[in-house]
């Protein structure tokens, strides 16, 4: 049989990135700097995301129907490459800083990327749950790396505990499809669903609302949320960016194909509690992230919020919901990625530095940390004319199309009561005094490039969002 | 196609935003260039606002200096601007403020940059509001507006000045995000109804729907602009946010921002959903009455001049709505030219409040008494302004109020009693503040080396002078003008004779039906 395998190349480029980093580093002596990495990384993720422009169109599928590269799967790729580059831009100073082993730390975000992409290319739910478990696995060890903080340590113990139990409802949920339908392929499944509309086993719906768990739990919605604050709060920040972005954007991609497009016959049957999922997601998640102290636990919080107005493009159903969906995760990667990029820079090696007061006083000592940090808190608030601002307005748009009106209701309200607790951040830095003294915060001039693309990019996404909505609208498109 | 040759309003936009931007390049240490920065953005924005009026037909009542460039065109959202006879006005009355709110910040001395910055795209924000005739578009403007007055009240305000800037963002947000909603929803109807995907106000005025939908999109917007206006009982923000704003803040606040709340309502709310403006319009003159005359009532029972004059605004803009729900032309001509008046005097009024404060850093009433005789000057002007606001015939004020009450007369008539009552409250709270503060004699012996008024403060307060003399003794050039846009407005909202509106507007509904 002659398969292409050109469509793979990004992913392939991606892992041989993450196997020469790994190995490169073995060459590098314990005191000497490691610079190197960081650019062979850095190169890596830049030709995967040029090849992934290239191949921008290309429609194939590969190794019997189990992946498919669509531009769904380019598009979400290229938003897992932009929050693994962030990433590794904010985290060099950090990690040195903390005594983290960096060739791993680097060759582990590469990895949990590559193992992304195949969650967002997955046409079988084997595949699927492989690209989920190098995921999954990269980012249980990422959380754990401080090893001498034993914050970090527990949140990745935790994180691995909770992850497996979800995982064990995923394969289980798969299992009983299986049973049911014959296949693990997601068109045969799909195929399946519609040729006998009706005489469902029971089982087969069962093994539905499994899947359907399994996902709540990863992109941790409320009531399977209780994982999230602990282990984002343990994690080192810039792996906490990298969490709350491109694991949630993973877990929406693959939600998006599986559920919201391959499986969407079983729409009837969790169509109410997936309603009361995310009106509890979004009301909860916001409603805790006031009590909270720290910024941290803060934007854990404000993250389980926005998956709630995420589920909202779900709940409206493929039609009006998909490209709102794709749309809203790419500017919430931009703000929420740089948040904790700003986040990491307050760190020192002994002093988190991530409740409120820290940031007294932050927006006049360092204006460029302050600004920044301003945009993103505006933007997550939904204020205009920034990318938070734009997502939310095609998410809600899209539940008034559908008739859900007061789904739209419920999340602006939802939005007010957001704006109190970023808002606060704001105070704290231009309306309180006290805090740290400007000099020890970070000054490395790689965070600064991070934070620099993803204050640009919010705001280009809110003020002349027209070219991403095409693109959100041709990746969505693509999955028909 | 992108050649598109860029318009004078986007000008009048851009400048101040521009101007916010250089003074972001220039170093924090040069205070006076900083200063004087400012004041050419917000000066030659004024330049060219008035160019734009000379530029502007009176006698038509149609949106003028149009400009449309599509922004997302996939969902009709496009970037249109344009003035009438009833938002040129504002947008003069903005652009005339903003540089004597800038020279009224000269006593700001700590993070000046911010603030001028924080100033002038402020006043692109309200500009925008004023010009915008996409629904999008204005409520990005309408937004955008809110972030840096809660910085300039949460920064450069007074001791509780974070809880003011919160209350502040918290309560219009909470009425504008519902208004968003009502705005998708009433460009999915015209998409529904037209096949057209729009948020262009002037195609969405053709759109009617049935009462029921109208009451609720009604609502949203209404209670969006109520709170800004800010209508009874949607008021309590405002006297916070008033006394721990800057000077200039407060200033900016009364005469400009309150205003959009209002204007949103003559552009917006009623317009767009007549019907259902019809069926509330006796309440809503309920309420603006009650808040004329309790905003009076209050007003007179404070110690502090700054909260005083809050309250008189919570009293004055019942006023205003009180005449935009007369929905006859009296009525609405008094209501437009009561925000201008409102603006200029009550701007006025806080200048001077805040040039008080400057000199002895209380607000309190019973600290001042006999200031007649150490700074005359300001006492005169004090004096004018303050009849200016009561409405003192000859000077500003009373031309809109004598409109205003006439056109409600018509209607409403015990209602319009009960607010004439308001005009008889003002001037008490108003002359009794002026007798504790200038008149009697000068107890305090630290009033007695006060300084009168310099040079900038003049110059600061000579043109508002000027403009309620002029607004007073000659208000038909802005009438006149006025007159075609609000022909244009009224034609949207009622077809019958106003005279039956508010008593039986289930009635007037009726007749409208049957006159099609």
């Amino acid at each position: 049989m002659d398969v292409d395998f050109t469509p793979l190349l990004p992913t392939a480029q991606l892992l041989v990135t993450a196997l020469v980093v790994m190995l490169r580093d073995l060459f590098i002596e314990e005191h000497e700097p490691k610079c190197i990495l960081v650019f062979l990384s850095l190169v890596g993720i830049g030709l995967a995301a040029g090849e992934t422009l290239a191949l921008w169109g290309v429609q194939e599928s590969a190794f019997h129907d189990s992946i498919v590269l669509d531009n769904f799967a380019h598009y979400f790729a290229l938003i897992f490459m932009l929050a693994a580059g962030l990433t590794i831009l904010s985290s060099i100073d950090y990690v040195r800083q903390a005594g983290i082993h960096e060739g791993e730390f680097y060759a582990l975000v590469l990895f949990a990327t590559v193992g992304m992409m195949l969650m967002a290319a997955a046409n079988d739910l084997m595949v699927f749950f492989l690209g989920l478990e190098t995921m999954s696995i990269a980012v249980y060890v990422l959380t754990g790396m401080w090893r001498t903080n034993s914050r970090s340590s527990e949140a990745a113990m935790k994180y691995f505990l909770m992850g497996a139990f979800a995982t064990g409802f995923l394969l289980y949920g798969i299992a009983l499809i299986y049973g049911a339908t014959g296949s693990t392929n997601l068109d045969l499944i799909s195929d399946y669903l519609a040729e006998q509309p009706s005489e469902w086993p029971l089982y087969l719906i069962g093994g539905g609302f499994l899947l359907l768990i399994g996902f709540t739990f990863k992109v941790g919605a409320v009531p399977f949320h209780f994982w999230v604050p602990d282990v984002y709060e343990g994690a080192p920040t810039p792996v906490t960016g990298f969490m709350s972005v491109a694991v949630k954007a993973a877990a929406f991609a693959a939600w998006a194909r599986i559920l919201l497009h391959k499986l969407s016959a079983l729409d009837s049957d969790w169509l109410f509690p997936l309603w009361v999922i995310t009106i509890g997601t979004m009301t909860l998640g916001n409603l805790l992230a006031i009590t909270q102290s720290s910024v941290k636990r803060m934007l854990a919080y404000s993250s389980i919020a926005h998956a709630g107005y995420l589920l909202i493009a779900i709940v409206v159903g493929a039609e009006w919901g998909g490209l709102p969906l794709l749309f809203y995760v790419l500017t919430y990667s931009f703000m929420t990625i740089g948040a904790f990029a700003v986040l990491s820079c307050l760190s020192e090696a002994n002093n988190q530095r991530e409740n409120y007061r820290d940031f007294a006083g932050l927006g006049f000592k360092r204006p460029f940390l302050g600004l920044a940090m301003s945009l993103f808190m505006l933007s997550l608030a939904g204020f205009p004319p920034l990318g938070g601002f734009a997502g939310k307005f095609y998410v809600f748009r899209a539940a008034v199309l559908s008739g859900h009106i007061g789904l739209a209701i419920i999340g602006v309200l939802n939005s007010l009561l957001s704006v109190i607790y970023y808002l606060r951040v704001i105070v704290a830095m231009y309306m309180e005094e006290g805090g740290a003294e400007g000099k020890s915060f970070r000054q490395a001039s790689a965070v600064y490039v991070a934070i620099a693309v993803a204050a640009i990019g919010t705001l280009y996404l809110g003020i002349l969002p027209a070219s991403a909505l095409n693109w959100s609208r041709i990746a969505f498109a693509s999955l028909e | 196609m992108l050649g598109v040759a860029i318009g004078n309003l986007t000008i009048v936009l851009a400048i101040p935003v521009i101007g916010a931007a250089m003074i972001m390049l220039t170093p924090r240490r040069q205070t006076a260039a900083l200063f004087s920065l400012a004041l050419l953005a917000s000066g030659l924005a004024f330049v060219w606002s008035v160019i734009v009026f000379s530029l502007f037909d009176g006698m038509s009542g149609e949106m003028q200096l149009v400009e449309r460039v599509p922004w997302m065109p996939s969902f009709g959202i496009e970037y249109i601007v344009g003035v009438d006879g009833i938002s040129i006005f504002l947008v003069l009355l903005t652009t005339f403020l903003m540089p004597i709110a800038i020279l009224a910040s000269w006593s700001v001395t700590e993070k000046v940059k911010e603030y001028l910055i924080f100033m002038l795209l402020l006043e692109t924000g309200m500009l925008g509001a004023f010009v915008a005739l996409d629904l999008f578009l204005f409520y990005v403007f309408w937004e955008v507006m809110l972030v840096p007055m809660y910085f300039l009240i949460g920064v450069w305000g007074g001791t509780r000045r974070i809880y003011a800037a919160i209350k502040f963002v918290i309560y219009t947000m909470a009425g504008s995000l519902l208004m968003l909603v009502a705005i998708i929803y009433l460009a999915a109807r015209h998409a529904e109804a037209e096949q057209a995907l729009t948020f262009d106000l002037l195609k969405l005025y053709d759109l009617h729907l049935p009462l029921d939908e109208q009451a609720w999109l009604f609502a949203a917007f209404a209670l969006s602009f109520a709170i800004k206006v800010p209508l009874f009982p949607f008021h309590t923000w405002l006297p916070d946010a008033h006394v721990e704003a800057p000077t200039a803040g407060s200033v900016i606040l009364a005469g400009v921002l309150l205003k959009l709340g209002t204007y949103g309502f003559l552009r917006f709310a009623i317009p767009l959903f007549p019907d259902a403006a019809l069926a509330a319009a006796p309440y809503i003159i309920a309420l603006a009455v009650i808040g004329i005359i309790y905003g009076a009532a209050v007003a007179m029972m404070q110690s502090d001049i700054k909260k005083l004059v809050a309250y008189s605004s919570v009293s004055h803009l019942g006023f205003v709505m009180l005449g935009l729900f007369a929905f006859n032309m009296q009525g609405i001509q008094g209501a437009v030219y009561q925000m201008l008046n409102h603006g200029l005097s009550t701007g006025a009024l806080f200048l001077l409040v805040g040039m008080i404060y400057e000199r002895r850093h209380t607000r309190m009433i019973d600290a001042f008494g006999g200031l007649w005789k150490p700074v005359p000057l300001f006492s005169a002007l004090l004096l004018v302004i303050t009849f200016s606001s009561i409405g003192l015939p000859g000077l500003n004020g009373f031309v809109g109020e004598f409109l205003i009450l006439l056109g409600a007369f018509a209607v409403a008539p015990r209602w319009t009693a009960a607010a004439a009552t308001g005009v008889i409250l003002g001037a008490i709270y108003m002359l009794w503040m002026y007798r504790r503060v200038i008149l009697g004699p000068l107890t305090n012996p630290d009033n007695e080396k006060l300084q009168d008024l310099g040079v900038r403060e003049r110059i600061m307060l000579a043109p508002i002078l000027a403009l309620v003399v002029f607004m007073g003794v000659y208000p038909q050039p802005f009438l006149y003008r006025m007159q075609p846009a609000i022909d244009v407005t009224l034609k949207r909202i009622i077809a019958v004779t106003p005279v039956a509106v508010n008593h039986h507007p289930q009635a007037v509904l009726k007749s409208k039906s049957d006159g099609r």
